[in-house]
């Protein structure tokens, strides 16, 4: 297993050049001057020239990206062009907050996907199944930047209920440990600060839960139904084992396989940072800090932080694979 | 073999976080990181908090390094200039100067300073701090704001300041190349606040995430892409403000953003959708604030292209061919169409000036006249996001296509980014393009000097994108920039509008007055032309 995990990680590398590849040839692709959109619209050319020179983008394409491949190789994430920060202290500021939205709406969408779709699978054709996977139809195919606004329109501006951006209330004290505020709040014991970080937490984690909670429900569904007919749960239920056992033991935990790399692949994509859901909700994640580079051209910083998202994806993945082991004992890593 | 798996799990799980952790090379982090609360924030009983949102985040606090408005909002808050701009208008009053006079061949400026003043650091503020900051701007090209007004190139960084001198404690002098009639109007400007050249020296290359000023505003926190955080200035030579609290909040999206005013997170925003001022002004708790037009909205033609756009008379026609009057009802309320390249705000603005009538058929004549009775193909080079002076470019341009398709022009518009635009239009690909300008010291100046004199119709770094090349209004603007009697430059600038008018190198759009919303329980916010005010003078009830 040990072996399974060194190739597993071995392989990062070309999946990361490759990553890495596309997305610098990518981002020259795009129209648009970092220089120009940093100066702005009354720079002279001369300016123009000396700051594209000073960020060496006169020069040739191959060189660029040996260059930024260079930084990369000794852990240097470089330096972000409009603010000249370091990008590796910027990226580990903005990541707990992207950790804990991912965390809290998977967390949800697990939960709810995963019930949804067994009592989906064990209550077929009825109307819960029907309920549950039209909405979870909708679930998939609603944007997220309209859901996000119409939540802060009925629950902060009609309702005014919860607050409608940011991750914690200006003037509620928090020491931070972890900068995952729900568990600093714990942690400190700071029950005002824990409910003011959660009821910022609730919308943005409902808004991002709703994809990954549909797509869950419906494979959960399918891959019940499929081990339902099986014959071992036929034998079970002859047996006369109660209806909860047979469901949840013997029927879930073969079911969940597929489920559990939807699972993984979805906690993949939300850690990269939620790029809507965070911009909507003014979260101050990866997600949001990716966005603001793309829009200013802040090239250092799309190109590192796009490589550290994909090392956290495949990370994600490695993790997932290997808890399907817990799951179904017969699989052999080798 | 259970056992082992798990630990394993773990050791993949610890190696997760410790990418996350990788990141972090810098020790400093921890200690900023710590600072992320919002909590920091006021919020205890009684003190005055505006909160300001906005689309994007600043640059950096450095204003003589920045041009974006994003950056300059916040230093005006920070900073001083010599002199300053009247609260509503682009006239001068005095600031860190109390008095100046100018020699009588316009090359030598005076200025007083007051003794009173003091960093907010505590160092005092003297002539030789004057003395620093300008010399410090002539040293290289990333002073964008100095060596654009002053004429700074490689070769000359300086530009048209020969020399800055303390001529006392407190009293500096300009010596300049040449006499330069926007002068004063021009070191009013928020990119020339005088910084602690103490905490210059003291965070070098970090300056400018710490700014330190002697303005009505002492800059607290920064928390990147997210807020900045100023406190009152208690010893602030003038008016000391009326809030405690000034945060700057970064809201990306214009609706998000709205949202936030009406459920009364945040005080005061920009970047209002012109479609949501109705709804404001529909809400009782909001209202809606708009800032006195100091920009123009318009379509020049490449006059230094072969073909139609060469000719005078079909760049008359079509300024006939445009209805004006039904184009600015496209700018949902807040336009107001031009008829000169420069704003009526601004003295010197020639009313006399008479708008070419919307007159299809004397536009088709014209046409005829010049040989181009059946018409003829052209481009129209646009931008795609709105800007202040444009809300709907790409429906602008589809209504002027339209009309012009009337006296028989095929309009094809070629839509691009902002960048590409730029870059497009200053290398002169376009038969037509749209552009705008915001003034940045109030001055005619600005404004016809830059956008159509010749020396600014250089191919690559045009400001002048009609390329519009006439000497009898490079003379006039000349004049006007040594004169120095303002009566005399006025009459120079209205001349020079009346010529505009005539070569018609521009179909003029509109000024507009961009809408700023807020909440009702904000007073005296004044917005000033120039897209910029300290809030010293803004209350909360």
């Amino acid at each position: 297993m040990l072996k399974y995990i060194i190739r597993r990680l071995a392989m990062l590398i070309p999946v990361l050049l490759g990553v890495s590849l596309i997305t610098f040839s990518l981002i020259h692709l795009i129209p648009g001057d970092p220089a120009r959109s940093m100066l702005g619209e009354k720079a002279s050319q001369q300016q123009l020239e000396l700051l594209r020179e000073e960020m060496g983008l006169n020069d040739p394409f191959i060189v660029q990206y040996g260059r930024f491949l260079g930084h990369i190789a000794q852990g240097d994430l470089g330096t972000s062009i409009q603010k000249k920060e370091d990008i590796a202290s910027q990226l580990m500021e903005k990541l707990p907050a992207t950790m804990e939205l991912a965390i809290f709406a998977m967390i949800l969408a697990v939960i709810i996907g995963v019930l949804a779709g067994v009592v989906a699978a064990i209550k077929q054709y009825s109307w819960f199944d029907n309920l549950s996977m039209t909405g979870a139809l909708f679930g998939v195919s609603l944007p997220i930047f309209w859901l996000g606004l119409m939540m802060i329109w009925l629950f902060s501006v009609k309702f005014n209920i919860l607050p409608p951006s940011g991750r914690l209330t200006a003037g509620v004290e928090l020491n931070s440990i972890t900068n995952f505020y729900l568990l600093d709040s714990i942690l400190t014991g700071n029950w005002t600060a824990f409910k003011d970080a959660f009821s910022h937490l609730l919308m943005p984690g409902v808004a991002l839960a709703t994809i990954p909670m549909a797509i869950i429900a419906r494979m959960t569904r399918s891959s019940m139904l499929e081990v339902m007919r099986q014959d071992y749960i036929r034998t079970a239920n002859a047996k006369g084992l109660k209806k909860g056992l047979v469901v949840f033991q013997h029927a879930l935990k073969n079911a969940f396989l597929p489920v559990l790399t939807v699972i993984g692949l979805q906690f993949g994509l939300l850690m990269g940072g939620a790029v809507l859901t965070e911009t909507i909700f003014s979260w101050p994640g990866v997600g949001r800090y990716v966005y603001l580079a793309v829009l200013g051209r802040d090239y250092p910083i799309v190109q590192s932080a796009i490589l550290v998202i994909a090392v956290i994806f495949v990370l994600v993945n490695l993790l997932t694979d290997l808890l399907y082991k817990y799951i179904d004992p017969r699989i052999k890593y080798n | 073999m259970k056992k082992k798996t798990g630990l394993l799990l773990l050791a993949i799980f610890c190696s997760l976080l410790f990418v996350v952790a990788a990141c972090s090379n810098d020790t400093g982090s921890k200690k900023d990181s710590g600072k992320n609360t919002e909590a920091e924030g006021s919020g205890s009983s009684g003190e005055k908090t505006l909160v300001f949102g906005r689309g994007a985040d600043s640059i950096q606090l450095d204003p003589s390094k920045v041009t974006d408005g994003e950056s300059l909002n916040v230093t005006i808050q920070i900073y001083d200039t010599l002199v300053k701009y009247n609260p509503e208008d682009t006239e001068v009053q005095p600031s860190l100067a109390t008095e100046w006079n100018v020699s009588d061949d316009g090359k030598k400026w005076t200025f007083k300073l007051r003794d009173d003043v003091k960093f907010h650091d505590g160092t005092d503020f003297t002539a030789e701090d004057v003395v620093y900051n300008f010399e410090r701007w002539q040293t290289g090209a990333e002073f964008i704001y100095y060596g654009y007004m002053f004429g700074a190139t490689e070769d000359n960084l300086k530009g048209i300041v020969d020399k800055v001198e303390a001529t006392g404690d407190y009293e500096v002098t300009f010596t300049l190349s040449e006499p330069n009639a926007p002068f004063l109007n021009t070191v009013a400007m928020s990119a020339f606040g005088i910084a602690s050249p103490e905490a210059i020296e003291k965070y070098g290359e970090d300056y400018s995430k710490h700014p330190v000023g002697t303005g009505p505003f002492v800059f607290e926190e920064w928390v990147p892409d997210d807020q900045i955080t100023l406190k009152k200035n208690e010893d602030y030579f003038g008016e000391v403000a009326k809030l405690d609290k000034v945060v700057f909040k970064t809201i990306p999206d214009n609706g998000a953003r709205f949202m936030e005013l009406q459920s009364g997170t945040i005080d005061v925003m920009n970047g209002l959708n012109p479609q949501d001022i109705q709804t404001v002004e529909g809400d009782d708790n909001l209202q809606i604030i708009r800032r006195p037009s100091m920009n123009v909205a318009y379509m020049a033609m490449n006059t230094d292209k072969e073909g139609p756009m060469a000719d005078k008379k079909v760049r008359q026609a079509i300024n006939m061919a445009v209805d004006k009057e039904q184009l600015i009802t496209l700018f949902e309320g807040v336009g107001k169409a031009a008829k000169n390249p420069i704003p009526p705000s601004l003295w010197g603005y020639n009313d006399d000036v008479e708008d070419y009538k919307y007159d299809p058929d004397k536009a088709k004549a014209l046409l005829a006249e010049a040989g181009y009775a059946d018409g003829f193909d052209v481009s129209l080079y646009i931008f795609s996001n709105p800007r202040d002076y444009m809300p709907q470019p790409k429906v602008t341009a589809q209504a002027i296509q339209e009309m012009l398709k009337k006296v028989n022009i095929n309009v094809k518009i070629v839509e691009s980014d902002w960048d590409t635009h730029l870059e497009a239009t200053e290398n002169g690909k376009h038969d037509m393009a749209f552009l705008g300008w915001t003034g940045d010291n109030g001055d005619p100046d600005n404004f016809l000097y830059v956008l159509l004199d010749k020396d600014n119709a250089k191919m690559g770094s045009a400001g002048n994108i009609a390329f519009y090349k006439s000497d009898e209004l490079h003379d006039l603007l000349k004049q006007a920039q040594v004169e120095m009697d303002q009566e005399k430059r006025s009459d120079l600038y209205k001349k020079a509008q009346e010529l505009v008018h005539e070569d018609a190198p521009w179909l003029p759009i509109a000024h507009t007055t961009p809408p700023l919303a807020a909440n009702k329980k904000v007073k005296n916010y004044q917005p000033h032309p120039t897209g910029g005010e300290a809030f010293n003078l803004v209350d909360i009830q």
